[in-house]
């Protein structure tokens, strides 16, 4: 089922890690297999990168497993020095989670693929304003896992997951980031029809799927229009009408947040909008549940896209 | 064991016009019937006494067993504050009884009810009043998608704009929007009626087997075997009287309704067996 939600402050920044976490707390009856946030703070000159060396599950197989993670982050480490990267600041959050301030003037691709070339290592997002943290477990254990209350920003994205099609882990949690655009990530509700066939499609264009989530799929289709020199609004119009199957979907970028349904409006999505507030989510529940007092709200329609700047 | 007739009164009023075909049943339970629209353990209440829960600091269970605990105790109207856009508040209630929520219901609110009039002063979320049997509705706000969703008869009324696929698989009753709906409104309803007094979305009575769809802005476009029809005299009045009990009226008059009824040429509307189709076709 999963459910998905989104706010954007207009011209100021908020707790928006508080309001995320109790957002998707509210829908955790839509997916409790993990959730995932993308949190754009108020950004800089520097790149946040989040990673990971490990899987949670990870952690229960073979006696190796903590030497293998210790050594994957020192390659991480080493490759970062190789390619000249400044890492300013570094905080390790789980065993296998980390979270680098970076100052890199070189190819941001290249850097990125060095370091996936690494085995067991992903890397979750990469930006001046957005930091992506997905796990298992819901909305208040990962928020507190990964210290999230107090995190301040214009705009967030998230996501529980009710997993259907791929595995339970955190590779195929949402969000998805848009590699290798930094600052872009997408959650998304429902079932893409025509996944393989996009996805062939996409990889033989030199694009990389890390997982096997037909969601992960919008994120890179995203990416790929935006590399054709689509806006995001563009991108998100033409994905309603090139992908198949019944999907409501959220995109973040440095400064906007969008929202895409598709054509037979088969999956739901509740929308509040006012001069300095947008919150969007799977179902109104979310939304009160940063709202004391009683609020307008509404459906999207079919095929709609819209997109708000903060 | 309740009497069925094949006549009724509203047969005079016009209301059972259709051409029932198919699959349809044409049949219709008698008001005068002695032992019908009253369940055996139905239990009387008393209009005149009141009761308040706030529904804020409770579970959705609780917000439904308490509605019946005061039901048991003659309560005749119940007001319910602080919904909070829960989901299935005030579901199941077979019983004559007036049901206020002060603020938003979530998903499938009132759903399986049978005989209340209920009032929301807020917005309700998708599956509002799925399989309604009697009674009515009243959402002052906006609706979800699927909204009186398998509904079998009384008033579901949405002062504001609905989602996407209001009456789908209706059965009876009648459904009034006053704003804007979606698409697939009406998706193989098989009888009843749905007004729409904003302007309807795509596939509009898309594969519909029977029933009326009235619409009073524009239509995106129609469903497959949907067809317009010509508003009869009596609907005319029966729409203005309708509309007029939820103090509402159409934009341009009931007469500049757009009326929709099912073209009956699909498939399920011939008697050949699939073996004797080879024949013809």
């Amino acid at each position: 089922m999963c459910g998905i939600a989104g706010l954007i402050h207009r011209g100021k920044s908020a707790d928006i890690g508080s309001q995320m976490t109790s957002m998707l707390q509210a829908l955790k009856h839509r997916g409790p297999d993990s959730t995932g946030f993308a949190l754009y703070g108020d950004g800089g000159k520097d790149y946040v990168m989040r990673f990971k060396v490990a899987e949670q599950e990870d952690l229960a197989t073979g006696f190796d497993i903590h030497d293998t993670i210790k050594e994957r982050k020192q390659t991480v480490d080493a490759r970062l020095k190789e390619m000249k990267v400044k890492v300013k600041d570094e905080e390790q959050v789980t065993e296998y989670a980390h979270r680098y301030t970076l100052s890199f003037g070189g190819d941001l691709k290249r850097m990125i693929d060095f370091i996936e070339d690494i085995e067991g290592v992903e890397i979750l997002s990469i930006g001046h304003a957005l930091e992506l943290i997905k796990d298992l477990g819901d909305a208040t254990v990962v928020s507190d896992q990964y210290s999230l209350s107090g995190f301040k920003g214009t705009h967030a994205i998230g996501h529980t997951r009710m997993a259907t099609e791929s595995d339970v882990d955190i590779r195929s949690a949402h969000p998805y980031w848009a590699y290798p655009f930094n600052d872009v990530s997408v959650v998304h509700n429902g079932q893409l029809t025509n996944y393989w066939t996009n996805r062939r499609d996409l990889e033989r264009r030199g694009h990389r799927f890390m997982s096997d989530c037909d969601s992960e799929l919008i994120a890179v289709y995203i990416a790929h229009r935006i590399d054709q020199g689509d806006d995001l609004e563009d991108a998100m119009r033409r994905s309603v009408d090139e992908l198949d199957g019944v999907f409501t979907y959220l995109v973040a970028t440095a400064d906007s947040l969008g929202m895409a349904k598709d054509v037979m409006a088969a999956k739901p999505m509740v929308l509040y909008e006012s001069d300095d507030l947008i919150a969007l989510a799977s179902e109104e529940v979310s939304i009160r549940s940063i709202f004391p007092h009683e609020i307008d709200t509404f459906d999207p329609y079919e095929g709609e896209v819209r997109v708000w700047q903060s | 064991m309740a009497k069925l007739n094949t006549e009724h009164d509203s047969h005079k009023l016009g209301m059972h016009t259709e051409q029932l075909s198919g699959r349809t049943q044409q049949v219709f339970f008698s008001p005068s019937a002695e032992d019908n629209f009253v369940y055996h353990d139905s239990i009387e209440v008393d209009f005149k006494k009141t009761a308040e829960i706030d529904a804020g600091p409770m579970d959705i269970s609780d917000v439904n067993v308490k509605i019946r605990d005061l039901m048991k105790r003659g309560v005749g109207t119940i007001t319910v504050k602080n919904p909070s856009a829960k989901h299935s508040l005030g579901v199941g209630i077979l019983n004559r009884l007036n049901l206020n929520f002060e603020g938003s219901l979530g998903y499938f609110g009132c759903g399986l009810c049978d005989g209340p009039n209920i009032r929301i002063s807020g917005r309700v979320g998708w599956s509002c009043a799925e399989n309604m049997m009697s009674g009515t509705i009243v959402v002052e706000k906006n609706a979800g998608s699927t909204f009186g969703a398998a509904m079998r008869g009384g008033d579901l009324v949405c002062k504001g704009d609905v989602g996407s696929r209001t009456g789908i698989d209706q059965k009876g009753g009648t459904i009034i929007v006053g704003g804007n709906a979606g698409a697939f409104n009406g998706f193989m309803m098989q009888r009843g009626r749905i007004i729409i007094l904003g302007n309807a979305g795509k596939n509009l009575g898309d594969s519909m087997y029977d029933g009326t769809i009235f619409v009073g802005g524009k239509i995106e476009d129609l469903g497959v075997d949907a067809v317009e029809g010509e508003i009869t005299p009596t609907e005319e009045k029966w729409l203005e009287n309708k509309l007029a009990l939820y103090g509402m009226s159409a934009p341009n008059g009931v007469k500049n309704l757009t009326k929709i009824v099912a073209g009956k040429q699909l498939w399920n509307y011939d008697n050949l067996e699939p073996s004797e189709k080879k024949l013809v076709l």
